[in-house]
C-alpha cells in the first residue's frame, strides 16, 4: 500500500533537456541561410586557428628534430686552431686534446652529469665472416651512451671495465647488424667482428632516434682500447658532457670554467673562440624554446582575433534575431516564460551555433593538417604539422566561451523585452 | 475574483508625466463575463496590462483570487500569469514556426511538463475546439478563425481562472467574430472569468457587463440585458441585425465622448 503512494521516478528532466534542443532546432531551421553564414565565420576562425597552430607545431617539430640524437643539455668541446696571439705565441697554433684534458675537466667541472671523450676515426672497413661494410667508428667512454641518448636494443652499452681492461668489445648500430649479420633473427651478441684487422666482440646493438640512418651505421668501442690498438697515442678529438638539471647560470658557469681551464692549460686567450669551440646545446635549445613560445603566443593572438570576428558576427545576427523575435519572446513571457528561460533559450542557441560550426572547423582543420602531414616531403625545419589533444581541448573550451559571449548581449536584450510587447500591434 | 481599488498609473516620458489611469475601482466576480470599451488612449489597454500582470501600477490595490498583486519580480509574475491567466490576442500571436499542437502546448512547456504529456493534453484541447485534424499544421496554413481557436486552446490549456482577451475578434470577419463569441461564452459558462477588451458594440453587448473607460476613469458600467446566453443562431442575416441594433448605442457613446 505504501509503495503506491511513493512518487513515480520521472524522466521529466531529460525530457526537458531534449525539449530545449528541439526549441533551438526549430529556430535554426527557420533561418537556415543566416545560421549557415554566421556559423561559417566561426568555423573559418577555428579552422584558421588550427591550421596556424598546426603549422607552428610543424615548424617546431622540424627545428627540434635538428636537435635529436643527443641530450638537449649537452656541452660539446672540440679543439681547433688559435686565431689570436697570446703570451708571445703566434696565432694559427693547433690545439690538441689528450686524456689529461678529459681527466682535468672530469675532476674540476664538478657539476657535470655525464662526461665522455671521443676520437674521430672516421669510416672504417669492418667485416663479419664474408660480409663487409664501411661504418663510422666512434671510440668513446661509457657515459657517451647517455650523452647521445643511445637506446639499447640488445645487450649493453660500454662499461667501465671495458675501459679499464682495454677490452676489445663493440656496440653496433641496428644498420651495422643488418649489414654484417644477414637475416633478421641472427644473434649478433657474442660474435666477433673484424674492425680494420682487429677482432672485437659484439656486446650490444643499439637504436638511435637521430635524424638519419648515419647514426645507425656506427660502432662504439672503448676509447682506451682504440688508443692502444689504432693510434698508439693519448690523443682525443672531442670532450662532451651533460649538465644535469643545472640552471642556466650554472651551465654558463660550467662553460666559462671549461674554457678557462683549457685556455690556461693550452696557453691561449680565453677570448679566442676558435682555439677551442664549445657548443652549448642547451643554450640553442633554450633560444628556440623562447622563439616557439613567442610564435605560439602570436598564433593564439591572431587565431583568437579571427574567432572574435566570428563571435561578433554571431552576436550581431543573434541581436537581429532577437529584435525580429521581440513579439514572439513577448508572447512567451506572457504565457509564463521566466527571464531565465528566455536567457537560456538565446544563450543555448548561440552556443549551439558556435559550438557546432566551430567543431566543423576544428575537424576540417585537423583533417587538412593530417593530409599535409602525410603527403609532406622531407624538408628541414618543417615536419609533421599536428594539432594535439591539448590544442583540441583548448579550442573546444574557447568555442564554448565564444558561444556564451556571443549569446550574452542578445540574451540580455531578449530578457529585457517586456511581455506587453505581445499585446502591441504593429 | 478580481478586486481593484483606486489604481493609478502614469508613464513618465522625459519631462511629460502622462497620467493614464486615474483611480480605477473594479470588482469582477468569479464566472463573470465583462467587456471593457473605450476610445484609444483611454487607458483600457493599460488596465488590461495591469490585470494581466504584464505591467506594474503606481498606486492602489489589485487582488487576484484573494492574492495581492504588487511589486512582483519578473519570475513570480511569469509564474502567476502561467498558472492563473490565459491570454487571447487580436493578432493571435502564435509562434510561426511551431505547429498548432506545439503552440497550444507552449504554456505547459513553461510548467516543465514533459513533451509527450503536454502534446497529448494539447491534442485534447484542439479536439474540443474542432481542430484535431489541423494539429500538425503551421499557423500560416490556418484561417483567421482557426488561428484564434488555436490561441484560445493555448489560453485554456493551463486551466486558468481568468481569460483576458484583447480585441479577440479584431482581425476576424463578422461571422467568425460571432462564432468566436459563442465559443468564449461557452468557455465562460464552464466557470472561467472572461474579460474582453473591444471597441465593437455587438461584441460588448454579448457580455454581461460593459465597462466604459474614458480618460483613465470608469465612465459607466452597463449591464447588458441581452446577456451572453441568448445568441444561438449564427447566420449572416442575424449578424447584420446586430450591427443595426448596435447603432444607437454607438451614437450614445459618441455623444458622451
Amino acid at each position: 500500500m505504501f509503495i503506491r503512494n511513493l512518487p513515480q521516478p520521472s524522466t521529466l528532466n531529460s525530457m526537458f533537456e531534449l525539449d530545449k534542443w528541439q526549441e533551438i532546432y526549430s529556430t535554426v531551421r527557420k533561418n537556415k541561410l543566416r545560421t549557415f553564414l554566421t556559423g561559417f565565420a566561426v568555423a573559418w576562425g577555428i579552422f584558421m586557428l588550427i591550421i596556424l597552430l598546426g603549422s607552428g607545431k610543424g615548424l617546431e617539430n622540424g627545428v627540434y628534430d635538428q636537435f635529436r640524437g643527443g641530450a638537449t643539455n649537452g656541452i660539446w668541446i672540440s679543439s681547433g686552431m688559435t686565431s689570436k696571439e697570446y703570451k708571445g705565441l703566434q696565432a694559427g697554433r693547433l690545439i690538441r686534446f689528450t686524456n689529461d684534458d678529459y681527466r682535468l675537466l672530469k675532476e674540476t667541472v664538478r657539476d657535470h652529469e655525464y662526461m665522455s671523450s671521443r676520437m674521430f676515426l672516421g669510416n672504417t672497413i669492418t667485416s663479419h665472416k664474408n660480409e663487409y661494410g664501411t661504418f663510422y667508428l666512434s671510440p668513446c667512454h661509457p657515459d657517451y651512451g647517455y650523452i647521445k641518448e643511445v637506446e639499447m636494443v640488445q645487450g649493453r652499452f660500454l662499461n667501465n671495465l671495458d675501459i679499464n681492461e682495454y677490452r676489445k668489445v663493440a656496440v653496433i648500430g641496428e644498420k651495422v647488424k643488418q649489414d654484417l649479420f644477414k637475416g633478421t633473427d641472427t644473434v649478433a651478441l657474442g660474435e666477433y667482428i673484424n674492425i680494420n684487422g682487429v677482432l672485437f666482440r659484439v656486446v650490444g646493438v643499439f637504436h638511435d632516434f637521430g635524424r638519419d640512418d648515419s647514426e645507425l651505421r656506427r660502432i662504439y668501442i672503448p676509447i682506451t682500447t682504440a688508443q692502444r690498438v689504432f693510434s698508439g697515442q693519448n690523443v682525443i678529438s672531442q670532450i662532451s658532457f651533460t649538465t644535469g638539471d643545472a640552471t642556466v647560470e650554472e651551465v654558463d658557469q660550467m662553460v666559462d670554467q671549461t674554457r678557462d681551464l683549457l685556455a690556461k692549460k693550452h696557453t691561449f686567450d680565453t677570448e679566442d673562440e676558435r682555439a677551442v669551440s664549445i657548443w652549448n646545446k642547451s643554450e640553442d635549445f633554450r633560444k628556440f624554446q623562447g622563439l616557439f613560445m613567442g610564435i605560439r603566443l602570436f598564433i593564439w593572438i591572431v587565431g583568437i582575433g579571427t574567432i572574435i570576428a566570428g563571435i561578433v558576427g554571431v552576436s550581431n545576427i543573434m541581436m537581429i534575431s532577437v529584435k525580429e523575435r521581440t513579439k514572439e519572446i513577448g508572447v512567451r513571457k506572457a504565457l509564463g516564460a521566466t527571464p531565465f528561460s528566455v536567457i537560456s533559450l538565446i544563450m543555448r542557441e548561440a552556443i549551439v551555433i558556435t559550438g557546432f560550426a566551430g567543431y566543423i572547423g576544428l575537424v576540417l582543420g585537423i583533417g587538412v593538417l593530417e593530409l599535409i602531414s602525410r603527403n609532406l616531403p622531407q624538408i628541414d625545419f618543417f615536419r609533421s604539422p599536428e594539432a594535439n589533444f591539448s590544442i583540441a581541448v583548448g579550442a573546444t573550451i574557447l568555442l564554448i566561451v565564444a558561444g556564451a559571449l556571443a549569446g550574452l548581449f542578445p540574451a540580455r536584450k531578449a530578457a529585457r523585452i517586456r511581455p506587453i510587447e505581445a499585446l502591441r500591434d504593429e | 475574483m478580481i478586486q481593484i481599488k483606486n489604481i493609478h498609473k502614469s508613464y513618465i516620458n522625459g519631462q511629460n508625466n502622462l497620467h493614464v489611469l486615474k483611480g480605477i475601482d473594479l470588482d469582477i466576480e468569479q464566472g463573470e463575463m465583462i467587456s471593457i470599451m473605450g476610445p484609444s488612449g483611454s487607458g483600457k489597454s493599460t488596465l488590461l496590462n495591469i490585470l494581466g500582470i504584464l505591467d506594474n501600477y503606481d498606486e492602489g490595490e489589485y487582488m487576484l483570487d484573494g492574492k495581492k498583486i504588487q511589486h512582483l519580480n519578473e519570475r513570480k509574475a511569469a509564474l502567476l500569469r502561467n498558472r492563473m491567466l490565459g491570454f487571447v490576442f487580436q493578432s493571435f500571436n502564435l509562434v510561426s514556426f511551431k505547429n498548432a499542437m506545439e503552440n497550444v502546448a507552449l504554456p505547459l512547456y513553461y510548467q516543465k511538463i514533459n513533451r509527450r504529456k503536454r502534446n497529448r493534453i494539447a491534442l485534447e484541447y484542439l479536439d474540443k475546439l474542432g481542430l484535431r485534424d489541423w494539429a500538425h499544421h503551421l499557423p500560416s496554413e490556418l484561417s483567421g478563425g482557426q488561428k484564434q481557436r488555436v490561441a484560445i486552446a493555448r489560453a485554456l490549456i493551463t486551466q486558468p481562472k481568468v481569460i483576458l482577451a484583447d480585441e479577440p475578434t479584431g482581425a476576424l470577419d463578422s461571422i467568425t467574430s460571432q462564432e468566436m463569441m459563442d465559443l468564449l461564452t461557452e468557455i465562460n459558462k464552464s466557470g472561467i472569468t472572461m474579460i474582453i477588451v473591444t471597441h465593437e458594440h455587438d461584441i460588448a453587448r454579448r457580455t454581461q457587463k460593459t465597462i466604459r473607460i474614458i480618460d483613465g476613469s470608469i465612465q459607466e458600467i452597463v449591464e447588458n440585458e441581452a446577456g451572453s446566453t441568448k445568441f444561438e443562431v449564427r447566420t449572416q442575416v442575424q449578424s447584420t441585425k446586430y450591427e443595426v441594433a448596435s447603432a444607437p448605442s454607438c451614437k450614445h457613446y459618441e455623444k458622451v465622448a
